[in-house]
């Protein structure tokens, strides 16, 4: 019987979640490194027990954590992270310009194959690789050097927050940057290009298609389709067919369009997922009814999933990380509130269940199938 | 020179420590003195009082000793004598927050 492991990042501390297959029972261990801003915690694909977890803190700043043995025990590696040269300036809100400073981890990828090779996203925004397990990162300074000097901070931060590596192509690396764009690297991240375009900022951009400067909230591919990427924009749900190399909008019937997660069923490369919420000035959910819509036509049209998810009285977030899908034959769908719920739905969204009520507000939600 | 630091509860975990730390600290006795010994002794640490590169304090950490707030001190000012002899912890702190 499989185990089911969900790892939470919580803004005072990390959960680890487990459960059998079924997914009704959950047994809550934590919280590991109480008191910390933990931003995300993951694993390497190619090794269950090697985990990695991003440690903040408004006084300590940022640490680094790792565990060989799935979470039991966990040892601090390299927590520097040194821009590549003279780190150079970005827009400021003001106009000018302004030193890029590194505040925190957002995200960590890992490899698909190797547990030691993992990326780090960053704010102020950068790209950061380790060949070694964390001991050490080396910048992939070629991002910053895209425009990066007309990159502006919006309200959360000028962060590096998703991390997309193509599973049929090593050197293709796919990074989305809030208030930069999306970006892509064919050459294992030694030079990258904006890939922005079909993107409209109507209200947030003087130019509102420009190259660069769009707010984009996360992307999610399905490993079959690697060219095929979905994107929950500030505004716009947005898909492309050929590597982000042009988007169109497929926000079709969604009760609003503005939202942070979007993810892809992971045996169903149409079937994909988004948390509408009301507003860039209101970032609850429309009506105060939580609900997950999924469209299992690639967008356009889409389903609102309600049963077992609040319907009223509901004020919550859920945030770009906050958000996970499982390999089991009955795709399992995860996310986190800003409320501190943990909702599970082991039917692809069909019926959901409560898995934890209380928890500090959710940064991220992962899932490993043991 | 025997020398006792204290440090808040978030590090003393990080640090895998309880209770104050002791460094024998060659002289001169200074606050970069005692931090340098402090992060290669306890490399976890490194970071999270004073950045990595720059060294400078971070921004809510605070330095005390004897009553008296040394965060503005220079960091390579000799600390008081009660600090070098054993007497007074060196005091790192995370600034007060809250509403």
């Amino acid at each position: 019987m499989s185990t089911v492991r969900v790892l939470v990042g919580t803004r005072k501390g990390a959960f680890i979640l487990t459960a059998d297959q079924y997914r009704q029972n959950w047994t809550v261990d934590g919280p590991h490194f109480p008191g910390w801003e933990i931003y995300h915690i993951t694993s390497a694909p190619s090794d269950p027990k090697r985990l990695y977890a991003s440690q903040s803190s408004g006084w300590f700043g940022q640490v680094i954590q790792r565990s060989d043995d799935g979470g039991k025990t966990w040892e601090t590696v390299n927590n520097e992270f040194a821009y590549d040269g003279t780190p150079g300036t970005h827009q400021w809100y003001d106009g000018t310009q302004h030193p890029w400073e590194f505040k925190r981890v957002w995200h960590l990828q890992p490899s698909p194959t190797d547990p030691d090779s993992i990326y780090a996203g960053v704010e102020d925004a950068a790209l950061f690789h380790s060949k070694d397990g964390g001991k050490s990162w080396s910048e992939l300074s070629g991002l910053r050097e895209v425009k990066g000097n007309l990159w502006q901070p919006g309200a959360g931060g000028m962060c590096l927050h998703t991390i997309v590596l193509s599973p049929d192509n090593p050197d293709r690396i796919f990074v989305a940057i809030s208030a930069a764009g999306a970006f892509r690297s064919d050459d294992a991240g030694a030079s990258w290009r904006p890939i922005n375009q079909g993107l409209k900022s109507d209200y947030e951009l003087p130019d509102a298609e420009a190259e660069v400067g769009h707010c984009v909230h996360s992307i999610a591919m399905h490993p079959s389709r690697p060219n095929i990427l979905f994107m929950q924009k500030h505004w716009d749900v947005m898909r492309t067919d050929n590597g982000g190399d042009s988007w169109h909008e497929v926000s079709g019937n969604l009760p609003s369009d503005f939202g942070f997660p979007i993810a892809v069923h992971a045996h169903e490369p149409d079937t994909i997922y988004v948390v509408p919420i009301t507003s860039d000035s209101y970032h609850y959910p429309p009506d105060g009814k939580l609900r997950v819509y999924r469209s299992r036509s690639g967008g356009d049209q889409w389903d609102a999933l309600t049963d077992g998810l609040p319907q009223e009285n509901c004020y919550v977030n859920v945030l770009r990380n906050a958000f996970a899908i499982d390999s089991l034959e009955s795709c399992g769908v995860y996310f986190g509130t800003t409320g501190g719920q943990v909702y599970v739905s082991p039917d692809s969204g069909d019926h959901w269940v409560t898995a934890v009520h209380d928890l500090p507000p959710v940064l991220s939600i992962e899932v490993q199938i043991l | 020179m025997i020398i006792r630091v204290s440090l808040p509860t978030h590090l003393r975990t990080l640090a895998q420590v309880t209770g104050t730390i002791t460094l024998d600290v060659p002289e001169p006795v200074t606050q970069q003195a005692i931090l340098d010994l402090l992060e290669s002794a306890y490399p976890m640490l490194r970071g999270t009082i004073r950045d990595s590169t720059s060294k400078e304090r971070r921004p809510f950490i605070r330095f005390f000793a004897c009553g008296e707030d040394l965060s503005h001190q220079p960091p390579e000012s000799p600390l008081p004598g009660e600090v070098t002899s054993g007497i007074e912890p060196f005091r790192i702190i995370g600034a007060m927050a809250g509403g």
